[in-house]
């Protein structure tokens, strides 16, 4: 992987991490971040199946999906939006950061950023464990009307796609912490600096993408009208 | 680049390095490629297999040689290991992994390690089909309509795990392409001097990144259905079965032109190298394949004209649908012009070319009964379908793959196969199919329906002609298999070019060197440009 | 291959083939009728029948029974016709390249035309205008299919695993059904009149397919669907379930019997009457009911278990149902239990079984649960 080829053509300053295959950091990094577009594109449908679900349900039941949606927590679905919009501001700050080479600004950056992302997994933890105790649960399992909820139409249908949403996107944001985590250690070992900056970078779009999820999430489960 | 033939023989890339590990944690293109073309190979095997034993019940109208059940897990894995094992990786896995780097004059692709990645999810993906295999197998059919998969006993959990997994590797495949063909084109190669293979695997990366993404999903939702029993799609609970047809048809659909477009892409280099001709309307081919891939997305109704869908949305598919057929038939058209003024040589992979056009013409043809709305309400379900799959997906891809096979085959091994054997293996193989396939156009317009264990006898004589088939093609499919096995063995050495190509793979030695190239190649001209066209213009007076 | 064009080419001939074979075989079943009036054949009741024979012989096209048939088949000889056109045309031109310009020596010059914008404009615009042409067409004739007159006969059809039953809501108590054991008689529809299809599936997707009629619509749980069409020959034909639905798929199959119009009500009351005959004893006429009703698709009497228990054994027989009771299937109490299952299958279910039955209430009167439950008696 790391046999460097002395001159290179196009040749800026060859720097550590150009892998065999390139010619130049530029294409690599150019490669890289097409790459991670192309991801997040592909992120993007998955969600879209799940919003175009949402919608043909909400056409089918739109009373249900009226009566329901009270039930949910608009404070803590709001602080966590709150949450996640901040989370993506110090992201872009480390990004930043690691754009100008200052080291010790990235890691302090990157740790909020994964600071705000354990504060929304727990406020999600809150309302999940709510929601379950309340036996507002996906199909089979829903059982609300037992803990005197009486919630009109198919609520069971409503709380199955809210936890598969929001179930999905949670799995991304543990993902995000993951990787965040990565890039951290990396940060720590001093990676980064002005001619490499592209795993910071792509983080922060795969981090940016959890975010925009959400802001359409949030609405579309929590304030129907 | 001239220089390359004088300089000591390097060690080529199955030579630079030895031992298991080096296969396993390969991230060279060209072992990928190998491993891939090995791994997908085995799994037609398996499906072939699933098929023979088919065909063989269905020699006679009862329901003799295996049970009901039994029949119905062979069918559902003849399609689902075919469909996703085979068809959707095999060209692109085995050939574009390749041929691309190659290709594009590049060291290799430009992820790698996202590369091997690939391969082991595909493996997995492949892995979790074989336990489905062994867990009481699958009775869904490849198209896991809801709810019979919601409800059935066997192991859909495991299937669709499988089939999810896959589409990971899918995805990541045609990223990973992507990115290569943007970034990783040698000097000189602008766009319109790609080869058309390129264009094609483009176009298909395209679409594996767009669509595989809501197969995804639409897996997971049935899998959270069938465990959790969440009501989205069982209508005893308000859910909506006839919703994940959409989900499913809105992937598979455009599912099936990742699976031609790059028999697409083999197709052209065929024609053109062994007609030494420039390959006629190259941006209208290019082009095209990218119409293709969008317009893929818009027609997934076509699939459930009788589903009870609303009759309105029926017409809006049934009309795209003949819109998507359209650039396809320039294809066709540009290939046989292609040949207008050719020199053409009748070896192994010009004939598996020149059979494509056949095969695939009927094949696309008959998509247009299947498109029309009131003849679609009586064929839909029958053995009409059955067969027009079978002319694009087998008389399509897999012939064209067979045919880069043997074309490329020099490159890949550095042996010649046995020319005249593998006449007669293709004759085998068009006389085969055509039989096993062709006839039950005539059965299912006279109302077989697909999926039957049993049969009317009023069926049998077409039935039998089509198992009959069923065995040639076999006899000459294994005829394949063996003469190219044999070839690794004692084939002739092959040269550096055998077939005078003029796109950049042929520049290299054969098999070629890990890196690829000895330098960094240059590109100055475009990859059909070849020694024989008169540029006198003494052939050109119309 | 080239018979099987012909025949494609001439669908009347073989057509008129068909008709004039289903007419005989509807004379023989009005023969039978009327030799005792009210008294239908036993052969006709049991429906013991083979599939219709359609066709002539394996190579002939399907006869055209329905109004929509010969519309059909017309568009699709139309696309034969420029498929075959295309094709020829496609083929006619490599072929001709593949002989003309083979290779006569190793340095052949090419030509170095690498495209012609006329041409390749004419090759995309006329496939392109035919095609449109196709589908306007298409489209025509499937709204058609879609809008039933409003004087139709109505139909409801119910498909569930792995049989249909048909009923006749203008004619009350009127039920026909199939099974997975033999072909029979499904549904009864007069020649030239309108009938409107109501479908809809107790379990998962099926689809209802006449291949004479070139008529099919997906059945679907949970919602209605519609189809209709209006025979236009008398006969015997084909009924398949189109869409996958397991096991025995390949056996949901049924006879559609199209009548004289003016004969339609007495052959429906024939086929749809389930009475004891004369002289029958009442487990004999449970016997009848046991395979006219389907029941012998999901309940075998020799001990074997299919979809639900054998009935072997079954009276005297202690039952274990799936919520842990178990209950004793003899006296009055065996003979509650007995009716229950069969009108509300779901409130007692037997353990190891899915609660797969379909409910039988309003479908089956007293007497014949009487009769079955004889029946049952007798099966030691
Ligand atoms: C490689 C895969 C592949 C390809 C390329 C195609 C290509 C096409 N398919 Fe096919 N199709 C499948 C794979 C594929 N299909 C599969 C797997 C199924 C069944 C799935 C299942 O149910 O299990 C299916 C089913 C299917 C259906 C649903 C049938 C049903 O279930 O009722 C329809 C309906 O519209 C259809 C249409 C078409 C059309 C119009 C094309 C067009 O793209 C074809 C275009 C090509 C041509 C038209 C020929 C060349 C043109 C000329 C020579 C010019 C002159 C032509 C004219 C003027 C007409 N296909
Ligand atoms: C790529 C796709 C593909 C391919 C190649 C094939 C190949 C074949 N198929 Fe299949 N088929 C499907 C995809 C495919 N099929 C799908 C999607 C379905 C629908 C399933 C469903 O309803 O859910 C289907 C259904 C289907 C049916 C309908 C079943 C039914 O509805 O009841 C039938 C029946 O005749 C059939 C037959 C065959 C036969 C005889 C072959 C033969 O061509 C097979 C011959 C191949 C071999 C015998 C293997 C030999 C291989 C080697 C020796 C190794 C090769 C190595 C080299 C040459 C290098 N197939
Ligand atoms: C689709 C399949 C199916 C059909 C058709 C069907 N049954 Fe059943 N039947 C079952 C199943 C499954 C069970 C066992 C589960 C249960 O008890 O509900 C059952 C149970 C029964 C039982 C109780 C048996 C016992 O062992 O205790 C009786 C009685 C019965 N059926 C009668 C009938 C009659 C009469 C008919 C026809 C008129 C009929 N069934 C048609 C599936 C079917
Ligand atoms: Cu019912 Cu298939
Ligand atoms: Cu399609």
């Amino acid at each position: 992987m790391s046999d460097h080829h002395p001159t290179r053509p196009g040749g800026s300053e060859p720097h550590a991490f150009l892998a065999h295959h390139f010619n130049t950091p530029g294409q690599q990094a150019g490669a890289a971040k097409l790459g991670m577009w192309a991801f997040l594109a592909t992120e993007v449908l998955m969600f879209s199946g799940l919003f175009l679900a949402y919608f043909i349900i909400r056409m089918q039941y739109p009373e249900m999906v009226l009566g329901a949606h009270e039930y949910l927590n608009k404070t803590a679905g709001g602080i966590n939006t709150v949450v996640l919009i901040t989370s993506s501001v110090t992201m872009a700050l480390a990004v930043r950061s690691a754009q100008v080479g200052d080291t010790p600004a990235i890691k302090r950056y990157l740790l909020m950023t994964i600071g705000f992302a354990f504060v929304f997994m727990v406020v999600k933890y809150f309302e999940y464990s709510a929601k379950i105790e309340h036996g507002m649960l996906p199909g089979k399992f829903y059982s609300a009307h037992e803990h005197g909820y009486d919630i009109p139409g198919l609520p069971h249908i409503f709380f199955a796609i809210y936890f598969c949403m929001t179930g999905l996107h949670g799995i991304h944001v543990l993902v995000g912490i993951g990787v965040l985590t990565w890039v951290y250690l990396r940060a720590n070992k001093g990676h980064f600096g002005p001619s490499y900056y592209t795993p910071v970078e792509n983080v922060g779009l795969y981090w940016h993408l959890v975010d925009l999820i959400w802001i359409f999430l949030f609405p579309l489960l929590y304030l129907v009208k | 680049m001239a220089s390359e033939e004088k300089k000591e023989r390097e060690p080529n890339f199955m030579q630079a390095h030895r031992g298991l590990n080096s296969w396993l944690y390969t991230l060279d293109h060209k072992r990928l490629g190998l491993l891939y073309l090995g791994t997908t190979m085995l799994f037609f095997l398996v499906g072939g297999i699933a098929a023979i034993t088919l065909r063989t019940e269905l020699l006679t109208p009862e329901g003799d040689l295996v049970s009901a059940t039994t029949y119905n897990k062979l069918f559902t894995v003849h399609g689902a290991v075919m469909v996703f094992l085979v068809i959707i990786p095999s060209v692109p896995g085995a050939l574009g992994n390749f041929l691309l780097p190659l290709m594009l004059g590049a060291k290799d692709v430009a992820f790698p390690r996202l590369n091997l990645l690939s391969y082991y999810i595909y493996s997995l993906g492949a892995l979790f089909f074989i336990v489905t295999l062994f867990t009481g197998g699958l009775d869904t059919g490849w198209t896991f309509y809801t709810p019979y998969s919601t409800t059935t006993g066997t192991a859909v959990v495991t299937a669709t795990a499988g089939a999810f997994i896959l589409g990971f590797s899918s995805i990541l495949t045609g990223l990973n392409f992507m990115v290569t063909i943007h970034k990783m084109r040698a000097p000189g190669m602008t766009w319109n001097r790609m080869p058309l293979f390129v264009w094609a695997i483009y176009a298909t990366a395209v679409i594996q990144v767009l669509a595989t993404p809501v197969l995804a999903i639409t897996l997971l939702l049935l899998i959270v259905e069938r465990t959790l029993g969440i009501g989205i799609f069982d209508p005893a609970m308000g859910g909506d079965p006839v919703l994940f047809q959409h989900f499913f048809w809105f992937y598979s659909h455009p599912a099936v032109y990742i699976m031609i477009l790059p028999g697409f892409g083999i197709i052209s280099e065929l024609i053109a190298v062994h007609s030494r001709k420039h390959i006629f309307g190259y941006k209208a081919i290019a082009l095209s394949s990218v119409a293709i891939a969008i317009i893929s997305f818009l027609v997934w109704g076509h699939h459930m004209f009788v589903s009870g869908q609303s009759e309105l949305a029926g017409i809006v598919f049934s009309f795209l649908t003949f819109a998507v057929a359209v650039p396809t038939a320039i294809k066709v058209f540009s290939w046989v012009a292609t040949l207008y003024k050719g020199s053409i040589e009748f070896n192994t992979p010009m004939l598996y070319g020149l059979m494509f056009l056949f095969t695939f013409t009927i094949g696309g043809l008959t998509g247009v009964f299947l498109g029309t709305l009131s003849v679609d309400v009586h064929l839909h379900d029958t053995y009409f379908v059955v067969a027009h799959f079978h002319y694009v997906m087998m008389g399509g891809t897999i012939i064209a793959f067979i045919g880069g096979l043997h074309h490329w085959w020099p490159k890949m091994t550095g042996k010649m196969y046995d020319e005249g054997k593998a006449k007669w293996g293709a004759l085998l193989v068009f006389i085969g199919f055509n039989m096993t396939f062709f006839n039950q156009f005539v059965m299912g317009q006279q109302g077989m329906p697909r999926r039957y264990y049993e049969y009317v006898p009023q069926y049998t004589q077409q039935h039998v002609l089509s198992t009959v088939g069923s065995y040639i093609l076999t006899a000459g499919l294994f005829w394949t298999l063996i003469y190219l096995l044999q070839s690794l063995k004692d084939g002739k050495q092959a040269s550096d070019n055998p077939w005078g190509g003029a796109s950049l793979e042929w520049q290299t030695q054969s098999p070629p060197i890990e890196h690829n190239f000895h330098g960094q190649p240059v590109v100055d001209t475009d990859p059909y440009n070849f020694p024989e066209i008169d540029r006198s213009g003494a052939m050109d007076e119309h | 291959m080239i018979l099987n064009l012909l025949m494609m080419m001439a669908p009347e001939a073989a057509g008129k083939a068909a008709e004039g074979a289903g007419k005989a075989a509807e004379a023989a079943g009005n023969a039978a009728a009327s030799a005792a009036p009210g008294m239908p054949s036993a052969e006709a009741i049991q429906g013991l029948h083979k599939f219709p024979v359609e066709a002539p012989h394996s190579w002939a096209t399907l006869p055209q029974a329905s109004t929509f048939a010969e519309g059909v088949d017309t568009l699709y000889l139309f696309i034969v016709a420029l498929s075959v056109f295309f094709f020829v045309l496609v083929m006619g031109a490599m072929f001709w390249f593949m002989h003309k310009y083979r290779r006569l020596s190793p340095d052949q010059k090419t030509s170095s035309i690498t495209h012609n914008g006329k041409i390749e404009f004419l090759w995309s615009a006329i496939p392109a205008v035919l095609l449109v042409v196709i589908f306007i067409w298409g489209e025509i004739d499937f709204v058609k299919q879609t809008a039933p007159p409003s004087d139709a006969i109505d139909i409801r059809v119910t498909g569930q695993k792995w049989s249909w039953t048909v009923e006749y809501p203008d004619y009350p108590g009127k039920i026909l059904t199939s099974n997975n054991v033999e072909p029979r008689v499904t549904m009864i529809v007069p020649k030239g009149r309108p009938i409107r299809l109501t479908m809809t599936s107790r379990d998962v997707i099926h689809s209802f397919y006449i291949p004479a009629f070139r008529v099919k619509r997906d059945v679907v749980p949970g919602r209605y669907t519609n189809m209709w069409f209006e025979p236009t020959q008398v006969g015997e034909f084909n009924l398949f379930c189109a869409e996958y639905c397991g096991d025995q798929h390949s056996r949901m199959t049924g006879i559609v019997k199209v009548v004289e119009p003016e004969l339609f009500e007495d052959i429906l009351a024939d086929y749809a009457k389930l009475e004891p005959n004369e002289g029958e004893s009442m487990a004999d006429f449970g016997g009848r009911i046991y395979s006219i009703r389907g029941c012998n698709a999901c309940h075998s009497t020799d001990g074997s278990a299919k979809v639900g228990p054998s009935w072997k054994g079954l009276w005297g027989k202690t039952e274990s149902l799936a919520d842990g009771s178990s209950i004793t299937v003899d006296g009055a109490d065996g003979e509650n239990y007995l009716k229950e299952s069969i009108l509300d299958p779901n409130a007692k279910v037997v353990s190891g079984f899915a609660p797969q039955m379909p409910p039988y209430a309003g479908q089956l009167s007293d007497q014949h649960i009487e009769a079955l439950i004889a029946y049952i008696k007798t099966l030691k």
